[in-house]
Parts: C-alpha cells; sequence; structure tokens
C-alpha cells in the first residue's frame, strides 16, 4: 500500500468536495488527507488528496474521479519533483522548567510560537509531514494538549502547471 | 419570462414531447407552465413509476426519458428508479421540486435532500439557485445525460426558483464543461492493435453488452461479425445485440446463461468485449483462473470500466458504434469454420416443456413465437428475468428491456407503460412474477387510464420464487417468500377495467395468447406455475 498525493482541479461550486469525499467512502478508498482552497481563478478550487493503495486502487481512485463533471484535472505528484507542505498547530504542555528547552526545540525546526499562557504554549509549524512528524515526538515527553493539522497542499517545482500537463488519460 | 415556462421552453427546445410524473406543491408552476404547453405529461401512481416509465421510453425513443416529482417524499419515491437508470446507463432528466429557497435545511414540511441522497448514482446533479442559470443547466443536463456513458442527471427547482421572473430567456447554442469531454473516437493505435491480436487468435469471441444497445450499434455488430466470421455471446444487457437466429450466435453467458456460451468463453483465446462492463453475474462463474490462458480486448466508452472488473491486454475506450466501424473497415476475413462448428456441438440446454402448470418458459417460448418481429418485451425481475431471457427470441427490430444492472422489482410494468409511450404502434409486453407485479400493480391505473395495449404475461408461483430457490439450496428451508393469499389477479385487473384470462396448463396458452393479442387494450395472461419450478 504505497501513498500518493493527488493534485485535483475542480469546479469552486458547492457540492464537489461531498462528490469528492462521498466517491472515497462508497468505494472504500482510504483518505489520509484532504486540503481544498481556491485557486489563481476563483471558478476553480484545487483539492490535495493524499491516498493509500496499490496500483489497481490509485487507477480506479483516478477514473472515478475524473467521472466527476466537476472534476477538471488529475495530477499525480512525485515527491522528488514536487514541494510538500503542511501547516500543524500543536499545543504543548509547560512549566517554568521546560519552556525554555521547549523553545529552543522550536527555533531548531523553524517553527514559530503564537500563543504563550501560563501552563501552556502553543506552536505553529510548516514542513513536509517527517518534519512536523519528528517535532510532534519530541513534544511528546513534554505532554501535547491538541493537534490541529491542515493536511499536505503540494505543487510541482520549476516552470510545470497542472493546467498545461497531459491530462490522464487511459493510454 | 416566468422560470417555470423557461422551465418548459427548454425541454421543448430538447426535443421533448413526453414526461413522466406526479404533481405535487413544490413543483405546482411547473404543472402550470406544462399544461399550457403541448408536452404530453403522463400522470403515474408512484413516482418510481414515473422515473421507469422515463427509463421504458428512452430506452425504446432513443431519447432522453424525463420524469418530474415534488419534492421531499416525491423525489425520494424516485430514488430506486433512478438507480436503476444509472445501473443501466439509461439517460433521463429528473426534475425535482424542492422547498423554498430560503427554507432549504431547516426541515421543513416536505423537504429533503434530494441532490445529497441521489449523489452516488446520478452521473451528475444540480441544485438552481438563479433562475437565470436554467437554460443552460437543462441544456447541460440534457447533454450529460445523453453523451458518453449515458446516465441519470437530476435537477432540483426551489418552488420559489420555479415562480420566479428571468431577465432574459437566452438559449445557449452549444455545451461547454472544461470537466466533461467523452472519448467518442476510439484511439487508432489501440484499435490496430486489437485488429492484430483479432487476426493472430484462433478461436475468438466478441462479448457484447448493453453499450451495443445503448450506441445502437446493432448494425455495426453485423457488418463487424460478417466480414470477420467472428461468433457473439452476450450479457443479459446486450440481450438483443444480434438475432438468435444468426448463424454466428452463441447465447447468453453468466450465472444464469447458457452452458455452451460459457463454455465458449472458457474454451476462446481471446476475448472482445464490446460495451460490457463484466459484472459479477456476467463473470461470475469463470474466476481469474481463467484471464491466464485468454487474451482480452476490452471497449468500453467508460475508461472506469476498463480494468475495474477485469483486466485486459488491450483496452480501447470509446463509441461501441464507431469502434466496430473502424475495426470492420481494417479487419481481413478470419477462417474461424472449425470454431464455429465446434461451438456447434456444443450442448445446448434443453427446455423442459412438461409440467402439470404452465411451464414458464415453453410460455415464453410460445409469446416469442406469437409476437411481431419488432416486438418489446420487458421483463421484471426474478425467475421471470430469466424465463424470459433465455426464450425470448431476439430478431432484428425487436427489443428486449430489464432491470439488469440493479435487478429492481417492479420494474416490468411501469417501463412497458414507457415503452408503449415510445412506440404506440409495436406490440409491448410485460413478463413479471406476482412478487414484481405486486410492487408495481398500482400502475395498471396508468395502463388503464391510457388504455395501452399492453399484454402482461404473469407468472404467479406464489412464491418470491428466486429467494425460495437460493433458501432451498442454502439452508434447506424457506421463509418469508410464500404469496399464498395472493388476491385473485384477475379480478384485480378487473376493477381496473383490464381483461384477463388465467392459464393453468400449456395447452390453453396458445388460445389465451391469441386473445390477448388481438385484444384492443391492455389484457393480462395469468399463469399458474409449479411453486417449485425452477429458474434455469
Amino acid at each position: 500500500m504505497n501513498r500518493h498525493v493527488l493534485s485535483v482541479l475542480v469546479e469552486n461550486q458547492s457540492g464537489v468536495l461531498s462528490r469528492v469525499s462521498g466517491l472515497f467512502s462508497r468505494r472504500g478508498y482510504n483518505i489520509d488527507s484532504l486540503s481544498v482552497g481556491e485557486t489563481e481563478d476563483p471558478k476553480v478550487s484545487r483539492m490535495t488528496i493524499v491516498v493509500k493503495g496499490d496500483d489497481y486502487i490509485l487507477e480506479q481512485i483516478k477514473k472515478q474521479l475524473n467521472k466527476l463533471i466537476d472534476v477538471i484535472k488529475i495530477v499525480e505528484l512525485n515527491s522528488e519533483q514536487s514541494v510538500f507542505r503542511e501547516l500543524a498547530l500543536i499545543k504543548v504542555k509547560t512549566s517554568m522548567e521546560t519552556r525554555a528547552s521547549i523553545i529552543e526545540i522550536v527555533s531548531i525546526f523553524r517553527a514559530n510560537i503564537v500563543d504563550v499562557a501560563n501552563d501552556t504554549l502553543t506552536v505553529e509549524m510548516t514542513g513536509d509531514e517527517s518534519k512536523i512528524e519528528a517535532f510532534i515526538n519530541l513534544m511528546d515527553s513534554y505532554g501535547i494538549v491538541e493537534i490541529v493539522r491542515t493536511g499536505l497542499a503540494a505543487i510541482e517545482r520549476g516552470n510545470r502547471q497542472i493546467l498545461n500537463q497531459k491530462k490522464y488519460e487511459e493510454d | 419570462m416566468k422560470a417555470s415556462d423557461a422551465i418548459v421552453k427548454s425541454l421543448l427546445n430538447e426535443g421533448v414531447d413526453m414526461v413522466f410524473g406526479y404533481p405535487g406543491a413544490a413543483v405546482i408552476d411547473l404543472y402550470e407552465s406544462l399544461r399550457k404547453s403541448k408536452i404530453h405529461h403522463v400522470l403515474v401512481r408512484q413516482e418510481q413509476a414515473a422515473a421507469h416509465s422515463a427509463s421504458g421510453y428512452a430506452r425504446v425513443s432513443g431519447k432522453v426519458g424525463v420524469c418530474i416529482a415534488t419534492s421531499g417524499p416525491g423525489a425520494t419515491n424516485l430514488i430506486t428508479g433512478i438507480a436503476t437508470a444509472y445501473m443501466d446507463s439509461i439517460p433521463l432528466a429528473v426534475i425535482t421540486g424542492q422547498v423554498k429557497s430560503a427554507m432549504i435545511g431547516r426541515d421543513v414540511f416536505q423537504e429533503a435532500d434530494i441532490t445529497g441522497a441521489t449523489e452516488s448514482f446520478t452521473k451528475h446533479s444540480y441544485l438552481v439557485k438563479n433562475a437565470n442559470d436554467l437554460p443552460i443547466i437543462i441544456k447541460e443536463a440534457f447533454y450529460i445525460a445523453s453523451t458518453g456513458r449515458p446516465g441519470p442527471v437530476l435537477i432540483d427547482i426551489p418552488s420559489d426558483i420555479q415562480a420566479a421572473t428571468l431577465d432574459k430567456y437566452i438559449q445557449p447554442e452549444t455545451v461547454d464543461i472544461r470537466g466533461y469531454k467523452p472519448t467518442l473516437k476510439g484511439h487508432i493505435g489501440q484499435i490496430k492493435r486489437a485488429v492484430k491480436a483479432i487476426s493472430e487468435s484462433k478461436r475468438p469471441l466478441i462479448v457484447a453488452g448493453g453499450g451495443v444497445l445503448l450506441t445502437r450499434a446493432q448494425n455495426e455488430l453485423i457488418s463487424f461479425i460478417n466480414k470477420s466470421g467472428i461468433p457473439v455471446v452476450h450479457t443479459l444487457m446486450g440481450k438483443g445485440a444480434i438475432p438468435t437466429q444468426n448463424p454466428y450466435y452463441v447465447g447468453m453467458i453468466g450465472t444464469h446463461g447458457f452452458p455452451q456460451a460459457n463454455r465458449a468463453m472458457a474454451k476462446s483465446d481471446l476475448l472482445i468485449f464490446i460495451g460490457a462492463r463484466i459484472a459479477d453475474r456476467a463473470w461470475g462463474g469463470f474466476g481469474d483462473k481463467m484471464l491466464e490462458n485468454v487474451r482480452v480486448i476490452h471497449i468500453d466508452i467508460d475508461p472506469a470500466e476498463i480494468g475495474k472488473n477485469l483486466g485486459s491486454h488491450i483496452p480501447v475506450v470509446g463509441d461501441a458504434k464507431h469502434i466496430l466501424s473502424e475495426m470492420t473497415s481494417k479487419i481481413e476475413s478470419l477462417d474461424t469454420k472449425d470454431w464455429v462448428e465446434e461451438l456447434k456441438t456444443y450442448k445446448k440446454t434443453i427446455q423442459h416443456a412438461d409440467s402439470e402448470f404452465v411451464n414458464p418458459r415453453y410460455a415464453v417460448g410460445l409469446l416469442s413465437r406469437k409476437l411481431d418481429d419488432d416486438a418489446i418485451l420487458v421483463a421484471d425481475v426474478g425467475q421471470n428475468q430469466l424465463w424470459a431471457a433465455r426464450n425470448f427470441e431476439d430478431k432484428d427490430g425487436r427489443c428486449f428491456l430489464t432491470s439488469g444492472g440493479l435487478g429492481t422489482m417492479g420494474y416490468s410494468l411501469p417501463a412497458a407503460v414507457g415503452a408503449k409511450f415510445a412506440a404506440p404502434g409495436r406490440q409491448v409486453a410485460a413478463v413479471v412474477g406476482d412478487g414484481g407485479f405486486q410492487m408495481s400493480q398500482h400502475e395498471l391505473g396508468t395502463i388503464s387510464a391510457n388504455n395501452l395495449k399492453i399484454v402482461i404475461l404473469l407468472f404467479n408461483n406464489s412464491r418470491l420464487g428466486m429467494v425460495r430457490e437460493l433458501q432451498d439450496r442454502n439452508f434447506g428451508r424457506i421463509t418469508a417468500v410464500e404469496l399464498d393469499r395472493n388476491p385473485d389477479f384477475i379480478r384485480l385487473c378487473d376493477a381496473y377495467g383490464i381483461k384477463g384470462i388465467r392459464v393453468t396448463n400449456n395447452s390453453a396458452l396458445e388460445a389465451a395468447f391469441d386473445l390477448a393479442l388481438k385484444n384492443k387494450g391492455p389484457f393480462l395472461v395469468e399463469c399458474v406455475v409449479d411453486c417449485n419450478e425452477s429458474t434455469l
């Protein structure tokens, strides 16, 4: 079961998210994460969907997504030629004794502290998934109160644009 | 222009002259506009029948079938009909009323989220938010329903939108949906590969599916067979793709198919699937092991069907009609004489005719002989579906309709209504069991009110026969399948003003069919069938 990152252009209309997410649940495909937002064209939204599946499942996901009238284009992004980023907000327990060492780790990871309270710190952290996982593992020993993650956003490196690429087709 | 008038104008622009429906508060404006128009409205007796009738109409006429229901329960009653059409790829435009825009989401009287509920079995759906969008939405809906792989498209229209006024009715000339560009013409390289594989094969076999009928490619298929000499089997949905008497005809495949057809599949070295999705009932008996010794060409308009149920060596995406004529122009005549002769030696199914009761196989066979060469037979679901499919002779110009994908009991009566409206001059017969009959018997009202000359062939075994058989096989006992207190169907039809006759043995069938076919209106032939009668 490999992990795949799909970038999907869809019409920016109500009901699209439901159609896409419904398709995954109804056909038994697993979504690791899904993020969506408007693009440079306000009529178009772009979804980044992270899925797990073998070649058969991936093929089916692409084909079934393509059948949705609102789906304009699907491209699979590979990690070498793309930038993957996710944002996480992590609320950690702190005390007088631990605060300094947490701040040190935050600065090593080039994360930001966005809120400080008497016994918690909230960290804003951007990176690919492995960086975020590594940070969360380190924070675990201090005690994590809450985590919020946006899911992956991804874009291809260099001049490549999703609209200029060959549309996914059978052959 | 008033929006409801604009809806009717848009329907007229799409060539609609008939709709099937059931009115209600949320479509009251639309119905007033329909009343003033020349579109003929057929009032069904329950909304599910409107969808099935539209489906029967679409399949016979080749046009998009239109059905209309009100919000809430009207719309939810359509659901089974929509799902039935979706599974069989039938083009429908489904129009539902919705509560006032401002009330949506408040759970008001007769509110149901019908676009949400039908999301997984509509090809596409619209919830109209602005009356000015109606002309383009309706244009798009018909385009999406009828092109590519056909299917039902739902348009949900809040009642305040129907009553609103358009700034200006602008008739859209063309449709351009950037996310919807179906591939019609097959990739020429793939077609060449397919033709090469065919010429290299010794025992090629065509498996014709419903796609051949949906694209009306029967003539192209015959030309291809005549030039190449390749024999043909078909799926349930592909029944009618070639005439039964054609020398290359082998039979229906699958769990309920003919042994000679299944054996042909197993012996073939190249299977050419055309417009077939090879679902479990068609493929069930074979298993993946069979694929080790056979090459597969899969022709389908829907790329998602290729590789879904069956791996293929040569996929060809496109319209069956186009690809068949391309292949015909490229194919050389093959030497299939030995292969075709071999197929003729395979043991055929023996259709038993002896019974103390009416033998349903004999009855369908006899009716088939009596019907015209362009008759339409609509089969319901259950044992009757297979008795009908296995014994109704396909001829050039005949038409066999059934709910093959979803397997919806109660399909036959309303679908026969739609078929009759689409082809008033052709004979229409509905084959149905006593279970399915009672799921749609309200449509006797529609049949009677419109004096539709439909022959209803009812097989009454006082059982839900197919389930009985399944229970008996699996558990040696039966439960909840006895319909022993059935009504008197002859008297029931009489109450609707429909004539009928009860037949209890084979010898009385011929006279009954003569009576039925001579009758000017609808006619019921009720056949009393042994409750232990088997499907095959």
